[in-house]
């Protein structure tokens, strides 16, 4: 069966900018996909490209088996969407959000009112079925834009950062349905800066800078192909020191934001040996993650 | 392969799943149809009864009609062509830049097409409420009693539409509400002061007079007035036409310009 999603050499420019270079990926049925990239990398305006909301300059987008942008009308009937900003509707109350989205997809109502009670229940919002929007808090409205999304049963479902400004018990409840959802055999594509997030959820990654996919893989792939296999953390006075003298001739990588010096290597011990020695020095030695491999392949300035 | 660049002009295409745009509107209208019945006719109202017997009692008969009856048909055209244009100004904007309720529709199988033809529909239909709410109150008066008058029930539909359309040009490139001013001072106002609201336009210097027939509410009273004195309106199609026309073009202009500023 064709991917749900594939995209081949997308490319869109505002003005003199080029904001997406030359982007390809297929999604397989069932699976987990990120896109991972610092603000302004272009996943948003990817997303926004593969719902049809603008054209790209070049390249073309499959989705649901049907041409985007020219059909991307009817492609988005088999999608949800969960955006970044939430987009409730502030005049309706829980229920009758979940009806007049349904009815955009041309659900009747029987079948939509039918429905709701489940997504009520999956989004944990059984008790707010006539709650207005204003009575929920930011992780409620985020689950109610989750359940609206899936108010069409899609076979795909888009998600535009979905847990940003979430508290960690809230963020936790999404990522519980998420997987959820991938249980029941939808296919997931997911924007996000969390790399905790992108480690939990996808089966498969691409990180995305200026505009481009630096690395894909699986989150175990991304780290074992670009990056060394422990890091060790060295903060307070003097670290930054130690990290000129020692760190840098015995890690294979020593970097250094601020007061913290990060060594990455494949040989702690040594590292750690000195560190003991010393007795003045805090450090963390960890495994590395994908946050690492992310700040290795898109750097550590920031981006505003 | 090469995609060509959207062109913001290209002909709309609609979905029949509009309808459910439209319907969305309605669902909000009726949680708040009182107060917004009521806040729609107190304007028109206070200028057709306050000048209409205020005024009137001073005031000739205008071709053998009551002033308060001439009056009557201006407001009703008056009061279609404000309750449109409100609708599709503030409501609007409140939709598509404050609510994100236009994006949340544009992520479902509904394109930007759709939700501005649903957009001057309701307007339309927020026009035909106003009119029809007015003309309830000229028969309590007894200001008129021909079943002609029914008629200006479809006709406050189309001028809505036509009123409608316009304001969502204007819509399509406002930055904030309080760009919609301008359109109130230098659209909505000589509108109101040279089409016959108030007087006959033939009171008018024939300059004025050569403008005024070029405005789309001069034809809408035109439909209107006489079928509130029981007759059968001159030149019909003359003036449905230029309503449709006005219609038509807004639409376009609107929903090209709305994709140039949304579909980006």
């Amino acid at each position: 069966m064709s991917a749900l999603l594939d995209i081949r050499d997308l490319r869109k420019s505002y003005g003199s900018t080029e904001v997406v270079r030359g982007i390809s990926l297929a999604l397989e049925r069932g699976e987990c996909y990120g896109l991972l990239g610092p603000n302004g990398a272009g996943k948003t305006t990817t997303l926004r490209l593969c719902l049809g909301l603008t054209d790209p300059d070049a390249g073309s987008i499959t989705l649901a088996g049907l041409p985007v942008p020219r059909a991307a009308r009817e492609a988005r009937l088999r999608l949800g969407v969960v955006p970044q900003m939430d987009s409730l509707d502030p005049d309706f109350t829980v229920t009758e959000n979940l009806v007049v989205y349904g009815r955009y997809f041309g659900l009747a109502d029987r079948t939509i009112r039918a429905r709701v009670p489940e997504l009520l229940e999956f989004a944990g919002l059984g008790n707010k079925a006539h709650a207005p929007i204003q009575a929920l808090s930011g992780g409620m409205k985020r689950r109610l834009s989750l359940a609206r999304a899936l108010v069409n049963d899609p076979d795909i479902v888009f998600l535009d950062e979905p847990t940003t400004g979430l508290d960690p018990q809230a963020r936790h409840l999404i990522w519980e349905r998420l997987k959820q959802l991938l249980g029941q055999g939808k296919t997931l594509l997911l924007t996000t800066h969390f790399m905790d997030e992108a480690e939990r959820l996808c089966d498969r990654l691409s990180v995305m800078d200026a505009g481009r996919i630096v690395a894909s893989g699986s989150p175990r792939e991304l780290i074992d192909d670009h990056i060394e296999p422990e890091v060790i953390e060295v903060y307070g006075d003097g670290a930054a020191e130690w990290g000129e003298e020692i760190g840098r001739r015995l890690s294979e990588r020593c970097e250094r934001t601020g007061e913290t010096v990060f060594c990455y290597t494949r040989a702690a011990r040594p590292l750690m040996q000195d560190l003991e020695a010393r007795g003045d020095l805090k450090y963390l030695h960890r495994p590395a993650n994908l946050e690492d491999v992310f700040l290795k392949l898109t750097g550590r300035d920031l981006r505003d | 392969m090469r995609i060509p660049r959207r062109r913001d002009w290209r002909p709309p295409r609609i979905s029949i799943r509009f309808v459910h745009v439209w319907r969305r509107n309605l669902l909000v209208w009726r949680k708040l149809a009182i107060t917004s019945v009521l806040g729609n006719l107190a304007d028109p109202m206070m200028y057709m009864l306050g000048l209409g017997f205020g005024l009137g009692a001073l005031m000739p008969e205008i071709n053998g009609t009551r002033y308060i009856v001439f009056l009557a048909a201006g407001t009703v055209a008056y009061s279609t062509m404000n309750s449109a244009t409100f609708e599709a100004l503030y409501s609007a904007f409140s939709r598509m830049q404050i609510q994100k309720t236009w994006e949340a529709i544009m992520i479902a199988p509904l394109d930007l097409d759709d939700v501005v033809l649903a957009e001057a529909l309701w307007a339309a239909t927020k026009a035909t409420l106003s009119g029809s709410a007015i003309l309830v109150i000229i028969w309590v008066l007894g200001l008129s009693h021909s079943p002609l008058t029914l008629w200006i029930i479809p006709i406050a539909f189309l001028a809505g539409l036509t009123f409608g359309c316009l304001a969502l040009v204007m819509n399509a490139i406002s930055p904030s509400y309080d760009f919609f001013l301008y359109y109130f001072t230098l659209v909505m106002t000589p509108m109101t002061l040279l089409c016959g609201v108030f007087f006959p336009v033939d009171q008018l210097p024939v300059a004025m007079r050569a403008v005024a027939e070029f405005l789309p509410l001069y034809h809408a009273i035109a439909l209107v007035r006489p079928l509130l004195s029981g007759m059968v309106p001159d030149a019909i199609p003359l003036h449905v036409a230029v309503l449709l026309v006005y219609a038509a073009a807004g639409f376009y202009v609107a929903l090209a310009l709305t994709r140039r500023r949304l579909l980006v």
